[in-house]
């Protein structure tokens, strides 16, 4: 068989167990935090928690932490594309008179 | 033994373009929520306000529960363990039916409630509360339609571990569809926070 699977990375079951339960507890301070009136804040809290979340499945669960620097490039231009997208969208929106 | 050529990297990089268009699909819809969110703050927090915190929530965890378990899955049939693999793979699609079922009683309350597209009740709503639900339900519709078709690949997979075609040496298809599961996973967890508990 091919070298690759010599040095393939198995997640162990205690690090997902880990990953799970951090992501547990995000979602129950997701859900608190939205319980307290916070204004804009709120919605600026539940995306970054929603993101450190993202982070953790994406790295872990996806494996992202133990492929190839190739891998790892892409994927960040894809969010950072997916970003951009948003973000230019949100400049005209917030900036368009009249609209 | 006779050498058989397999392209791990090539087929986990054909994997990842598929979820690249995949977030680029759902994207679309969240740079139109997220513009919508911004004209009609109100009316989408009084949308949001309708939906059941307690169901939202419910799926979140049993979606973060599939994920641990399809990542287990991998691990067992990496280690070679056979029967372990299968059970935490049935284990996700059992997930997947617990998640289908809360989402089917949740889109049957609001059924009930006159809130479905083009319904009289909706369309007497303020415009923005019309578009809230316009997305509602176009956006959990399209991601449990991935739910489903998550639930069948797993169920393909299970197949082909009982068949051997899965093993400890050759595990990319459940590699690649766990990318797939864990995918519809970050979908729900952006769209969470944003129907459920915006405020």
């Amino acid at each position: 068989m091919s070298e690759h699977h010599q040095e393939h990375h198995i997640l162990s079951i205690k690090t997902a167990g880990t990953v799970l339960g951090l992501l547990l507890a995000l979602t129950a301070l997701t859900v608190a935090v939205s319980r307290i009136d916070l204004g804009f804040m709120n919605v600026a809290v539940a995306l970054t928690l929603a993101t450190t979340k993202s982070l953790l499945v994406i790295t872990y669960f996806m494996h992202m932490k133990y492929e190839s620097r190739f891998f790892r490039i892409i994927v960040f231009i894809c969010f950072l594309i997916l970003a951009v997208f948003i973000g230019m969208t949100f400049f005209d929106v917030a900036y368009r008179h009249g609209g | 033994m006779s050498e058989i050529h397999k392209d791990y990297t090539g087929a986990k990089l054909g994997m990842w373009l598929f979820l690249f268009t995949e977030v680029l699909l759902f994207g679309g819809l969240f740079v139109l929520y997220s513009t919508y969110l911004y004209k009609y703050p109100q009316d989408f927090h009084t949308g949001g306000k309708q939906l059941d915190v307690f169901i939202g929530t419910l799926n979140t965890v049993v979606l973060l529960l599939s994920s641990f378990f399809v990542a287990l899955g991998i691990t067992y049939i990496q280690r070679g363990e056979k029967k372990l693999a299968i059970r935490y793979t049935l284990l996700t699609i059992i997930m997947a039916f617990g998640f289908l079922i809360n989402k089917s009683i949740e889109w049957s309350a609001k059924f009930h409630h006159g809130i479905y597209p083009n319904s009289e009740h909706l369309l007497e709503m303020p415009h923005g509360e019309q578009i809230f639900f316009g997305l509602y339900f176009v956006m959990t519709g399209l991601h449990g339609i991935h739910v489903i078709i998550g639930a069948v690949v797993m169920g393909v997979m299970v197949w082909l571990m009982k068949k051997d075609n899965i093993n400890k040496d050759d595990f990319v298809k459940l590699e690649n569809a766990g990318l797939y599961w864990h995918l519809v996973d970050l979908i729900w967890i952006f769209l969470f926070p944003l129907f459920y508990l915006v405020l």
